[in-house]
């Protein structure tokens, strides 16, 4: 029913930066910026959890902001400059230091909630290079693992921390 | 079925022009933490978005000489960011930190959570213990609404057809203010508050209480603001007596319902033993608190 409703709805044109290019999409005004990221513009590396707010596994920064993706419209972005996993590792493929860590430490396991939780460490790290182990657990509270038991994440998010403070 | 529109206007006038002109379902998008979940899980699907963060006035937090006025639509995270607002009004800050996750707070309004009108929202205490004062715009004109007076009932608010809170005004306090919030969750994070207890006080110079305003969440079927607790305190130096009275009158108001985060027993004793918590935290801010502001 949602999809044959999707396909008759006017569209709206929609300018942002993404990751550094300049993107355009056609959206419909309900649509998320989730499912445009995913749907329209193949972007899958954010992932749905819960579409709700809850688990964090669509996290991007939108200007700069963290916020969860699902609970953002497309039409929303009209101007944006929208961050997201894809845009994390360098050119050549060269990992960030916050994925790196990730590998390292073993940080993750099924790898749903890595894409959030990368977007959220490099925006806490942003605004706090050195945190505390608390600062940490309470930057990343917005977004859930249901495999790691976080401890891992915690240790790779404080080690990248260290050398990205020495890089 | 409706095919959603969405507009985002740049001024006030516009945006109420287009909410009364939407013959129904025309809703006021800030910035959408509840109205997205309400959207996805299909209980509302509105005709018309309006997106209220294009308005300047609803996204600034100024300093005027009544006090700090913030835009209705102003983030969580905008206020976290605001060292003169986070100084000043420390209890509000309280509720607000509580709203979620930084992702939502990177979205989550003040205005927002007062006007979905949710007897458990965490700004909504520690704004009415503050006295602030909403600036309401509609067809007919302004007019200011004592933020108590918004909420209704779980998801029904008082504004009239067609009006916009367009701000919110924290008046001025007295060197020797403070005000905290504090509620009681099942988890520390990430939950619903089961009892919500905001207090805003002021010590004279003799560390006399002179002015006191409470207000609890999720005990009724709004935000209650119980002037008999605050009257406990005024007139005293909010010591065993008052405090207690303090308590007494705050339980004296619950009314909460019965279930399975909480019991009603469970909910009134817990305000009242919040109640002397927030006190404690605002005596002390109070007595921190330098000069008035
Ligand atoms: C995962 C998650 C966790 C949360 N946790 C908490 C929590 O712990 N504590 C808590 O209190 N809340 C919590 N919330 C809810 C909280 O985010 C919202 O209540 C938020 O503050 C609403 O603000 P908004 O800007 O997102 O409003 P929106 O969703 O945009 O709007 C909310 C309602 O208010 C109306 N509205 C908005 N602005 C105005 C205005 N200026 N004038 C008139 N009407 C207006 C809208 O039409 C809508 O009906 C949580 C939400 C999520 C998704
Ligand atoms: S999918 Fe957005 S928070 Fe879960
Ligand atoms: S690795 Fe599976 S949810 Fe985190």
């Amino acid at each position: 029913m949602k999809r044959t409703m999707k396909r008759t709805m006017k569209k709206t044109h929609v300018s942002t930066v993404i990751n550094g290019d300049e993107i355009d999409f056609l959206c419909d005004p309900s649509q998320t910026l989730l499912d445009v990221l995913r749907d329209e513009l193949q972007m899958t590396g954010t992932k749905e959890g819960c579409g709700t707010g809850d688990c964090g596994a669509c996290s991007v920064t939108v200007d700069g902001v963290l916020v969860c993706s699902c609970l953002v419209l497309g039409v929303e972005a009209e101007g944006a400059e929208i961050q997201t996993v894809e845009g994390m590792a360098g050119p050549d493929g060269d990992l960030h230091p916050l994925q790196r860590k990730f590998v390292e430490h073993v940080a993750l396991q099924c790898g749903i909630c890595t894409p959030g939780l990368l977007i959220a460490a490099r925006s806490l790290l942003a605004n706090n290079p050195d945190p505390s182990e608390q600062e940490v657990r309470f930057g990343l509270a917005g977004n859930l693992c249901r495999c790691t038991g976080y401890h891992n994440i915690i240790k790779a998010v404080l080690d990248a921390a260290a050398e990205m403070r020495s890089a | 079925m409706n095919n959603t529109q969405y507009k985002a206007p740049a001024s006030v006038e516009k945006a109420i022009e287009l909410f009364s002109g939407a013959e129904i379902g025309g809703k006021l998008l800030a910035g959408g933490t509840d109205l997205l979940v309400q959207m996805h899980s299909d209980m509302i699907a509105p005709a018309l978005l309006i997106d209220l963060k294009k308005i300047p006035q609803l996204r600034a937090i100024e300093k005027e000489a009544d006090g700090y006025r913030i835009g209705a639509a102003v983030s969580g995270v905008e206020l976290m960011n605001h060292t003169g607002f986070c100084t000043t009004w420390p209890g509000v800050m309280d509720g607000v930190k509580l709203i979620g996750s930084l992702q939502v707070k990177g979205r989550a309004s003040v205005g927002g959570n007062i006007c979905n009108a949710s007897p458990a929202a965490d700004s909504v205490p520690p704004m009415i213990a503050a006295g602030a004062l909403a600036t309401v715009v509609g067809p007919d004109g302004a007019r200011i609404v004592p933020v108590e007076d918004i909420g209704v009932a779980p998801g029904r608010n008082s504004l009239q057809q067609g009006e916009i809170v367009v701000s919110f005004l924290l008046p001025n306090q007295l060197a020797g203010s403070g005000g905290a919030y504090q509620r009681f969750t099942p988890r520390t994070e990430m939950d619903i508050a089961v009892v919500g207890v905001a207090v805003n006080l002021t010590l004279d110079k003799a560390g006399i209480c002179s002015h006191a305003r409470v207000a609890v969440g999720a005990v009724a079927e709004k935000v209650l603001l119980v002037k008999q607790a605050g009257d406990a305190l005024i007139g005293t130096r909010v010591q065993d007596d008052a405090t207690d009275n303090l308590v007494t009158a705050v339980r004296a108001a619950c009314r909460p319902i019965d279930d399975k985060r909480g019991t009603r027993e469970f909910r009134v004793q817990v305000a009242g033993v919040l109640a002397r918590r927030v006190v404690a935290t605002a005596l002390e801010r109070a007595k921190g608190s330098g000069q008035n502001p």
